[in-house]
């Protein structure tokens, strides 16, 4: 497998050297860049296989980045990388587009086997994210009764999907996911690439309500 | 049955025994009184004479149109007066009938006539004590029955509105019917068949009176209770009610008592019921010993549990906190500033323990919620053992005290992986859902094997999965030497706290 081609968009540069260091060998860092306007038009110069792009940017927040360079660049895959969150921005970032979220104290080698599964199009979900995926989804399921949802299949997870997400906020690898559930590991990317899917393109009410209702506390 | 006497007396008089529905006017055959100061055609007193139905209580006194009472020269309560008999006691108020609430004897009915029609409270008392030995027992029913429908002064709404809702109160009113029912049926069978005319009343009365003292307002409610109290064991009551009521129980006790043995003309008919209580005394005589060994035992083996539930909470307790801290002061031996600042949140942990009640590990007071709870278990643990806690929590709920059990058993298991395991991160789960709360702390170290521990070890077994089953909760590990552990901690919600809308 050839060397992913990265690039870091961080505002700290420790934090932006530590991760080139970690990463050397095993990726090929094309750039880097600290805020929201320098790192749009550099990834759209350099064009590489992954962006690894901190959630919060002096600029504004990581998803602008993933929306100016989505239009124009689609193969551009985005792999959100932060320390801690508020759950909607984590929310909003992927719903933007990045492919997965990961918190900064995830081990060198793990880092590059999410790059690498980034690269390859799947899905990356830490134990964070898996829970607030989960969390989403959840919130608001008795209060929405009434209304008729748009596309049913995209606004709400299936048993699978849920026990897969459960196993994943639990601290299980995919390996390990797929040994507990009987199933390969190609089925458990197929399903959090589905949960990614369903988070990207649900219009459900839910999602963007709970998002509102984590603002206020 | 202490009004017998009374009844044979009203029987003589009157002669219209068990006919007390028609009673207006009985008053004229009472015998003279210092309460019966006119005559057969004077002015019909107060509500006394009034129909059973209750409702015409205080209705048409003399002054019953709301003008004050003006006790003139040469009115007839002016001529009382000057014998020293009082019949007044103040103004009429205008407005709806309501039952007094200072001043009342049982449900206030008479001070508030008295109140409303400007006669005296006792002259009321004893007009009403009178028209009930007259009616038969169906005043006293009529008093019920105002009791319960006329609201007490700055009440708005009566007892009867609220009684209506309350479907145990009819429940057992019912049942105490059936009861007095078969107590009267019996009694007729004795040979006291004057007993049965008092059925109704009776009746009416209990289940009027049952009906109120689980409906009443609460300070109504508290007024009873103190009026319950038996006759001169406490000393909530004034004294001078105290000894009123001593010498009223006593004398209606003698005349019970006379009554009854006079009421039979043959004593001998009295036998098989004294024969009865005497089987009865015999059984209580052989058998009541065995019978209260059996409830000690009971009570005593239910102590010793919770002794021995409380002896394992309190166990568990030392184990997280005391134990724990010396165990890390051993390890860090070489640390004194360190071993110095474990100790001092020791024993401020333990003080707050032994004196202000504050459990060790305990969540209460820092946080309201789970996640909250979640959230100090994960600071707790990285500042003191200097690795990572990966903590996810889905949902939220409000912290009670089976959550906090949870909290706990998730706090030792957390405690546990960070000092045994060896792995840089622990990974601490907590769902939250309808039915039940889930947390999982799980850490890719060393693992063990979970047969292999030895039975006294207590750690897991005793601080964790005890202390969820004695909540109802459940306790899994899962571990293998190499592969790291997993703790499953489950706990039911109860359904009172269960927030809708939060899945």
């Amino acid at each position: 497998m050839s060397k992913p081609r990265v690039f870091l968009v961080d505002d700290h540069s420790m934090f932006r050297s530590g991760v080139r260091s970690e990463l050397a060998g095993a990726v090929d860092i094309v750039g880097e860049a600290a805020d929201v306007s320098p790192a749009i038009t550099q990834i759209a110069q350099s064009v590489p296989e992954v962006v690894l792009l901190d959630v919060h940017l002096p600029g504004g927040g990581g998803q602008d980045v993933v929306a100016a360079i989505k239009s124009e660049h689609p193969d551009v895959k985005f792999l959100a990388l932060s320390a801690s969150d508020a759950p909607e921005d984590v929310i909003a970032v992927i719903r933007a587009g990045a492919r997965g979220y990961v918190t900064k104290t995830i081990s060198g080698t793990e880092l590059i086997d999410a790059i690498q599964r980034v690269a390859a199009g799947d899905a990356v979900f830490s134990p964070r994210l898996a829970g607030f995926v989960l969390d989403a989804f959840a919130a608001g399921h008795s209060g929405d009764l009434g209304r008729p949802s748009f596309d049913p299949e995209l606004d709400q997870l299936t048993g699978r999907e849920r026990e897969v997400l459960r196993l994943i906020a639990r601290g299980y690898t995919y390996r390990e996911v797929a040994k507990e559930l009987f199933i390969s590991v190609k089925t458990v990317e197929s399903h959090v690439s589905s949960v990614l899917r369903k988070l990207q393109l649900s219009t459900r009410h839910q999602l963007t309500r709970w998002a509102a209702e984590r603002k206020l506390t | 049955m202490p009004r017998r006497e009374d009844e044979l007396m009203v029987d003589q008089v009157d002669g219209a025994a068990g006919n007390a529905a028609a009673q207006p006017g009985g008053q004229s055959g009472v015998p003279s009184g210092p309460w019966q100061p006119w005559g057969p055609g004077g002015p019909p007193p107060s509500d006394g004479p009034s129909g059973p139905g209750g409702s015409g209580q205080g209705a048409a006194p003399p002054q019953g149109n709301g003008q004050p009472h003006r006790a003139g020269e040469g009115h007839w309560t002016a001529r009382l007066e000057s014998h020293g008999i009082r019949l007044t006691r103040g103004p009429a108020t205008p407005g709806p009938l309501r039952r007094a609430r200072d001043g009342q004897l049982l449900g206030g009915v008479a001070a508030g006539v008295a109140r409303r029609t400007g006669l005296s409270v006792g002259l009321i008392r004893v007009l009403i004590v009178a028209a009930t030995i007259l009616s038969t027992g169906y005043l006293a029913m009529a008093y019920v029955l105002a009791w319960l429908f006329i609201p007490a002064e700055g009440a708005d709404r009566n007892i009867a509105s609220k009684a209506v809702t309350d479907k145990r109160g009819i429940g057992l009113a019912v049942g105490l019917t059936s009861v007095l029912v078969v107590a009267l049926v019996i009694a007729s069978a004795l040979n006291a068949p004057w007993v049965t005319s008092l059925a109704v009343p009776l009746i009416v009365c209990a289940d009027g009176i049952m009906l109120i003292s689980r409906n009443a307002p609460d300070e109504e409610l508290a007024y009873l209770r103190s009026l319950a109290d038996p006759a001169g064991l406490t000393a909530t009551a004034p004294r001078s009610r105290r000894v009123l009521r001593f010498g009223v129980g006593a004398l209606l006790l003698i005349l019970g008592v006379y009554a009854l043995l006079q009421g039979h003309e043959r004593l001998a008919l009295l036998w098989p019921l004294a024969g009865i209580m005497l089987f009865v005394g015999g059984i209580a005589l052989v058998l009541g010993p065995w019978w209260v060994r059996i409830a000690t035992e009971a009570v005593a083996e239910r102590q010793a549990r919770i002794r021995a539930e409380e002896r394992a909470d309190i166990a568990a307790r030392v184990h997280d906190s005391v134990l724990q801290t010396l165990a890390l002061i051993q390890r860090r031996a070489g640390d004194q500033q360190q071993v110095v600042q474990l100790a001092r949140a020791q024993e401020r942990e333990l003080r707050a323990w032994l004196f202000d009640g504050r459990p060790p590990g305990s969540m209460e007071g820092q946080a309201a919620t789970v996640a909250d709870g979640v959230r100090l278990i994960q600071q707790e643990v990285e500042s003191q053992h200097g690795l990572e806690v990966d903590a996810v929590t889905v949902g939220d709920c409000e912290l009670d005290d089976d959550m906090s059990a949870l909290l706990a058993a998730a706090r030792e298991a957390t405690v546990n992986a960070a000092k045994w395991s060896g792995a840089d991160t622990v990974s601490l789960f907590a769902e939250v859902e309808q039915d039940s709360v889930s947390m999982f702390v799980r850490d890719r170290g060393c693992g063990f094997e979970p047969a292999a521990v030895p039975a006294d070890r207590k750690g897991l077994a005793e601080s964790v999965r005890a202390r969820l089953a004695r909540r109802g909760g459940s306790a899994t590990i899962r571990s293998a030497p190499g592969e790291g552990t997993e703790v499953s901690l489950v706990m039911p919600r109860s359904a009172d706290d269960r927030v809708p809308g939060r899945a």
